[in-house]
């Protein structure tokens, strides 16, 4: 009796942990005071409205939008093909391969930004955007590999030689019995992708310059001068855009299965 | 037509280790052949040679008159129905089999025409709307077996066709798998380990051991007259003794060396030069009368025989006896024979 109070006890508080900051974001958010509080004052939509009216919001809104979807798609094209080899093929350096892949995820984003900043951007002279760009495919580039690699090995190998003798060309058979069949690890690959470079913070911190930013270090910089509930509006309002990708995922391809 | 498949020294290599090593080998049209042998004996990557999914080292094949040495799979008219079956899971039963005709891009009521033709061949008819995961093991390897059938092979290549099925569905399909044969007289290569599979199967049996052809024959032959140990072996000849000099010696004995022989028996008749070893089923040794002591060591009930083990100067001797004759204990000591008209001469012990 008692351990199991003591269990859901525990439970409750993992929960509140894990979601608490969310309905605080939602409540601040909603606030009608001037300045970002909890427990809000009062409740009303004018932050919410406000968020729509910001330009640099608006901008930024774009260029993590673009850069969410054409790193990902980047991703996806050099993923797709690094999973299969990784997965069909005894590679040479396989093992090495699939170490500098997941690299992104185990080097800290603040290094990866600085890295990037100090020997890309800074001597070479890249665009900046250029950099981000180069820089989120990377890190979306280990999600993409593993997922679709999940996906790759749970297919046999021998229905690409059914393919082949039934008359296609090997890249006949990927593309006719291969991708359909890791079509929902491609499309889970490009949601967990998405939401990374999305909410992505270290690497995008030192990849900024005049008139580019993404959201999230937009919302920072935001913050650092106008301490209103805006923030935590537009905050709010990604996290419900966030949880509506993740549960149309969930609903359609068992999104839970591949991450 | 003869000759209509031919391996000419056809040698095949994972990297350094060669898998098969100048393999020679005719088949007719609308014959039906088995490759048997233990994993690891070469025949199923001779299989997927002669689909091109495997490169020739050295050698050639022939294909109705054509070198289809280096063709590429995609344009050999070879049709291969794998172990795993190897169906699409992202297309139904239907699209399955229509997969080869749609990328020959015959026109849709030919391609319809000829998949109802397919499934109803292999009994298929009502699940033509199922997907793969639907069907049983059985059902799925028909829908192989037709998807194969439909593309109209030249030969049609089929790995461990029975392997993954139970009991009952082997025999089923089986029978299936003759049926298919004979109303198409489509010409077959099947691998097996099994041998009571080759026999009851096949037309004619191919026996390999590490790479390398043992023997071929009908299948009475391959039973009645193994020409090797290795077959011999193989078919259920437990018996096999080394010949030298009109003795019979222990199989493993190195014959050509100069140390006498402990273990040897005197035959007593002739066999013929070439002769290396006689093998005997277990159901061909006599036990009770003979010339030869041996000692029983072990003795098991089973059913219509009683299984015999006999520890003898040529080593263990297996015996299987009429199970309604009265039983020898074990430990007792018992003349045995080893009838010489019984006896399967063996041209190798290798």
């Amino acid at each position: 009796m008692n351990s199991r109070w003591l269990q859901y006890l525990v439970l409750t508080l993992v929960m509140l942990f894990l979601i608490g900051p969310f309905f605080i974001i939602v409540a601040a958010g909603l606030s009608a005071g001037e300045s970002l509080a909890f427990p809000p004052q009062g409740l009303s939509f004018r932050w919410v409205i406000k968020v729509f009216q910001i330009d640099s919001f608006r901008e930024s809104f774009a260029l993590s939008m673009a850069l969410a979807v054409f790193g990902t798609l980047a991703a996806l094209i050099l993923g797709v093909p690094i999973a299969y080899a990784l997965a069909r093929y005894k590679l040479p350096f396989g093992e090495t391969l699939r170490t500098i892949v997941s690299a992104p995820i185990i080097v800290p984003g603040i290094i990866v930004g600085l890295a990037l900043l100090r020997y890309l951007v800074v001597p070479l002279d890249v665009e900046v955007v250029t950099a981000l760009f180069a820089a989120h495919t990377a890190l979306i580039l280990p999600y993409a590999v593993r997922v679709v690699s999940a996906s790759l090995n749970n297919l046999r190998s021998d229905i690409e030689e059914a393919a082949v003798l039934l008359g296609a060309s090997r890249p006949g058979a990927f593309f006719r019995v291969v991708l359909p069949n890791i079509r929902s690890g491609i499309l889970a690959a490009f949601i967990l992708g998405f939401v990374t470079s999305f909410n992505q913070v270290p690497v995008s911190l030192f990849l900024s310059g005049p008139g580019v930013r993404t959201l999230p270090i937009d919302m920072i910089s935001y913050l650092e001068t106008t301490y209103d509930p805006s923030v935590a509006a537009l905050a709010a309002l990604l996290a419900f855009l966030s949880i509506a990708i993740v549960f149309v995922a969930e609903r359609f391809l068992g999104f839970s299965r591949y991450v | 037509m003869s000759d209509f498949l031919q391996l000419e020294s056809l040698t095949l290599a994972y990297g350094k280790s060669i898998a098969v090593e100048s393999l020679n080998l005719s088949v007719n049209q609308g014959e039906l052949v088995a490759f048997l042998g233990p994993s690891g004996c070469g025949k199923s990557t001779t299989l997927r040679a002669i689909a091109g999914l495997m490169k020739t080292r050295s050698g050639h094949i022939r294909l109705d008159a054509e070198d289809i040495t280096r063709k590429p799979p995609n344009k050999r008219d070879v049709g291969m129905v794998f172990q795993s079956y190897a169906l699409f899971p992202h297309l139904s039963v239907t699209e399955n089999v229509a997969f080869g005709l749609r990328l020959k891009r015959l026109d849709k009521q030919d391609i319809d025409k000829r998949v109802t033709e397919g499934l109803s061949i292999v009994g298929l008819g009502e699940f033509a709307r199922r997907m793969p995961a639907e069907l049983s093991g059985g059902q799925q390897q028909r829908v192989a077996l037709a998807r194969a059938l439909v593309m109209d092979p030249k030969v049609l290549l089929l790995d461990e066709p029975l392997s993954n099925l139970d009991a009952r569905l082997r025999l089923e399909m089986r029978s299936e798998l003759q049926r298919v044969q004979q109303q198409t007289g489509l010409t077959m290569i099947f691998v097996t380990h099994d041998q009571v599979e080759a026999l009851s199967l096949a037309d004619r049996i191919v026996v390999m051991n590490k790479g390398s052809i043992e023997q071929i024959g009908s299948p009475e032959e391959i039973y009645n007259c193994p020409a090797t140990r290795f077959v011999a072996d193989f078919v259920g000849f437990e018996n096999i003794f080394a010949v030298h000099d009109r003795q019979l010696l222990p199989a493993d004995d190195n014959v050509g060396g100069d140390k006498p022989h402990s273990a040897r028996l005197p035959l007593t008749c002739g066999t013929a030069p070439d002769t290396r070893g006689l093998a005997w089923r277990p159901a061909s040794v006599v036990l009770g009368s003979g010339n030869y002591p041996g000692t029983i060591v072990g003795n098991a009930f089973a059913g219509t025989v009683r299984e015999y083990l006999l520890q003898t100067a040529l080593g263990p001797v297996r015996a299987d006896v009429n199970a309604e004759l009265p039983a020898y204990p074990t430990g007792s000591d018992v003349m045995f024979d080893l009838p010489f008209d019984k006896a399967v001469p063996l041209s190798s012990m290798s």
